[in-house]
């Protein structure tokens, strides 16, 4: 068949009724701290990965909130646990710890791998 | 006649005196300073709309001269006795003072900006604090960084010791946001070919004319707004600073140079507020600001009878809060005055 170059484009829309909020919960109840994020980005500013390579540690908690799990799943990897987010977080967040949860459990909730 | 004894003689101290003088009371203001007039002596122009300080103080200082009450200066109050419905105070030069009720308005101090080490504040020689500005500004000296050159590039941060665990401080100061557009907007005028960047969080701007000159500083004076909030500061060898960053609206990190990085610090109950809280034993607050009877309605009503709150003891305040506040303490104290006859 002739190729028009047509392709069905995925919504890019935030589908939260879709939303499965169960990876969220668990990091949420082991790592309460996690909560009051107030994405100031403070955490990425001196993340030392993040010269390097797209890591943003701020927006682990925007995909986490969001369901993006593929994505976070691939981002988490590239953490090197040094823990000097946790130095400048105005919000006392024990940044290590949530990532470390993230990797325990991801693969649960992870509809792609599962 | 009754006696009230009001602490401290910054704007509430004053205007909460004033008020019950004019409401024909004997009043007594206690101020630990050698002159009246508080925090509001070392600072220049009021935001939003750069009104002189001198206008306010002194008016204040007029106040004091014309009504009839006595200032002692230089004094602190040692400890405060309760007989009943009566209070006798005993001051630093052992004066004993008997009154009918007390105004506590011994307002805050300013976040000591060495606590906050990452930012460099008097270990590089070019992170100020905005009270250091409003200091070069009110001396009328021109600003200039290392080899006496004129900065080119200036960095606001803002929240500093506000909004911040690490600082201990969980609540948010409420004056510095507009303190920086205000203070970025004057050093744009000083420094018309200086380029201004103010590193902030959430812009609060919820006063009377606070938005409209947020909106003049980005119109008129080409200020510019990262949302980040800074990791780091480093002094380079030519004394410049390299400041770290993420642009979060972009999702970048972000560095720049600053010959100049200006500190914007926040309010803290201080040791004045908490040396009150003990001598009346009246409550304070997880924050160290002093505890209202109620957050509504009795926003001037301690946690003792006779004992009153005025002005930024109770929380971080603006100039037009505090005189507002000062003067419904007075009306309180005089309800309870009449009550207790």
């Amino acid at each position: 068949m002739k190729d028009f170059g047509y392709t069905v484009i995925k919504q890019r829309t935030i589908d939260y009724d879709q939303f499965d909020g169960r990876l969220l919960n668990e990091v949420l109840q082991m790592e309460p701290s996690f909560k009051v994020c107030l994405s100031c980005g403070g955490c990425t500013a001196t993340c030392s990965a993040n010269d390097l390579v797209s890591f943003n540690v701020r927006r682990m908690n925007l995909l986490l909130r969001r369901g993006e799990t593929v994505e976070l799943e691939s981002e988490i990897k590239k953490c090197m646990l040094c823990g000097k987010c946790m130095l400048v977080c105005p919000r006392g967040i024990n940044i290590r710890n949530v990532i470390m949860l993230i990797k325990k459990s991801i693969l649960k909730y992870n509809p792609v791998k599962s | 006649m009754k006696h009230i004894v009001i602490i401290g003689g910054g704007i509430a101290g004053i205007e909460t005196a004033s008020a019950l003088t004019d409401a024909g009371h004997w009043v007594t203001l206690i101020e630990k300073d050698a002159q009246i007039g508080g925090k509001l002596n070392n600072w220049s122009n009021l935001f939003p709309n750069f009104t002189p300080v001198e206008k306010i103080t002194d008016e204040l200082k007029e106040k004091c001269r014309r009504k009839d009450f006595s200032i002692l200066t230089n004094t602190e109050v040692n400890s405060v006795l309760r007989n009943k419905d009566k209070f006798s105070i005993n001051t630093s030069d052992n004066q004993q003072l008997e009154a009918d009720a007390i105004v506590v308005a011994t307002g805050y101090e300013l976040f000591d900006a060495r606590r906050k080490e990452e930012y460099g504040y008097k270990i590089y020689d070019h992170v100020i604090t905005s009270a250091d500005l409003e200091q070069l500004f009110k001396s009328g000296e021109k600003l200039t960084v290392a080899a006496g050159k004129i900065p080119k590039r200036i960095a606001f941060v803002h929240c500093v010791g506000s909004r911040d665990e690490k600082s201990g401080n969980h609540y948010c100061s409420k004056v510095c946001c507009i303190t920086g557009v205000k203070q970025a907007i004057e050093l744009k005028k000083h420094l018309p070919d200086a380029e201004i960047f103010c590193f902030y969080m959430d812009l609060r701007m919820y006063g009377k004319h606070f938005e409209e000159l947020y909106r003049e500083a980005q119109e008129k004076y080409d200020i510019q707004f990262i949302r980040g909030r800074l990791s780091e500061a480093s002094e380079k060898i030519d004394k410049s600073l390299l400041i770290k960053a993420e642009d979060t609206l972009s999702g970048r990190p972000l560095k720049m140079n600053v010959d100049l990085l200006v500190l914007l610090i926040g309010m803290e109950a201080g040791k004045g507020t908490a040396a009150a809280a003990t001598s009346c034993s009246i409550g304070c607050e997880e924050s160290g600001f002093l505890q209202t009877a109620d957050s509504f309605l009795q926003s001037n009503i301690s946690m003792q009878d006779g004992i009153f709150l005025a002005g930024s003891c109770t929380a971080p305040m603006t100039v037009n809060d505090t005189v507002l506040h000062a003067r419904s303490a007075a009306q309180e104290v005089n309800n309870y005055l009449q009550k207790t006859r």
